[in-house]
């Protein structure tokens, strides 16, 4: 277990990965959250009448 | 499928729902590895554990340049070939490309205090990746300050061709200038100078972090592409009624 002994410099160095693990859960919260957001208006904009050309639906990703 | 076949959105949309949840599966399977591999690395006899702190910072730096790469093959793709989902591509790319930036920026700085003895030197590796950074939330202001999404691109476009100056500069920077920062030791003519023991870490990493990259930047144009399809709905909606939106 000689390579997790990580000596004088541990806070830098747990520091630095927290810091990445926190950075990349937001981007992907924020993904998230901006995916849901953009489905239930397109949602709400169709349960108000407004219909695409195509007449298919805008959430229709598959 | 060709890249003319992705110009459809609706097909890109239903490409992205199929590819996703592997991207996914296969980049928490790489970062589970990459992290395992990157904790069981020897000390250096230089740097001590903080070598560590090079699994996470150079896949970090290498991503903050690759974005912009991508952003201006985009940048191209608006300009000259007027690839519908172009702009959709350099749009979803910019927050994720300013995030890496970010990292690589504190994660030196981190990195940099115990081995050189300060946080920050204005030395030309580390204010060209500054001016990166700086770029990067410039071109996230006129996305955001351009109301109209085709002017914006172009706008964005132009912004990004004349950024992709600076990735030189940075590459660079190590062999033009006197730096405190360490010249390349990966991508070199002669080949790697990293012992095994830390570049099969460091490449399973790099590799994690591409496919990180790949996932979000699919995931935020996929968000995109719905963004204006609430904004085409709200004109329809807005045309029936004959009022302006909210």
């Amino acid at each position: 277990m000689n390579a997790m002994s990580l000596g004088p410099y541990a806070t830098y160095i747990v520091t630095s990965y927290v810091l990445v693990a926190v950075v990349v859960a937001l981007l992907i919260a924020w993904i998230a959250i901006d995916y849901r957001r953009q489905q239930r208006r397109l949602r709400d904009l169709e349960a108000g009448g407004a219909i695409r050309r195509s007449g298919r639906s805008a959430t229709d990703v598959k | 499928m060709t890249l003319i076949d992705l110009a459809n959105p609706s097909r890109f949309l239903s490409l992205t729902a199929r590819l996703l949840p592997w991207l996914a599966a296969a980049t928490a399977t790489l970062v589970a590895i990459g992290l395992y591999q990157s904790a069981m690395a020897p000390d250096d006899y230089q740097q001590g554990a903080t070598v560590k702190i090079m699994f996470i910072h150079v896949p970090s730096a290498w991503l903050s340049m690759f974005v912009w790469g991508v952003m201006s093959v985009a940048a191209l793709g608006t300009l000259v070939w007027r690839h519908p989902l172009a702009d959709v591509a350099a749009k979803a790319a910019a927050p994720i490309g300013a995030a890496f930036t970010f990292l690589a920026l504190v994660t030196g700085s981190l990195w940099g205090r115990p081995m050189w003895g300060t946080y920050w030197e204005w030395d030309a590796r580390l204010t060209s990746v500054l001016i990166l950074f700086l770029m990067y939330l410039g071109l996230i202001a006129v996305w955001r300050a351009v109301e109209d999404p085709s002017r914006a691109a172009r706008a964005a476009a132009i912004l990004t061709l004349v950024g992709a100056i600076n990735l030189p500069i940075i590459k660079f920077s190590v062999d033009w200038w006197n730096t405190l920062h360490q010249p390349a030791s990966v991508m070199r003519m002669s080949g790697p100078s990293l012992d095994r023991a830390f570049l099969t870490p460091l490449l399973v990493m790099a590799l994690a972090f591409s496919l990180l990259f790949l996932t979000l930047h699919l995931s935020a144009m996929r968000n995109e592409i719905l963004r204006r399809r609430v904004r085409t709905l709200q004109m329809i909606q807005v045309t029936k009624s004959g009022r302006r939106p909210a």
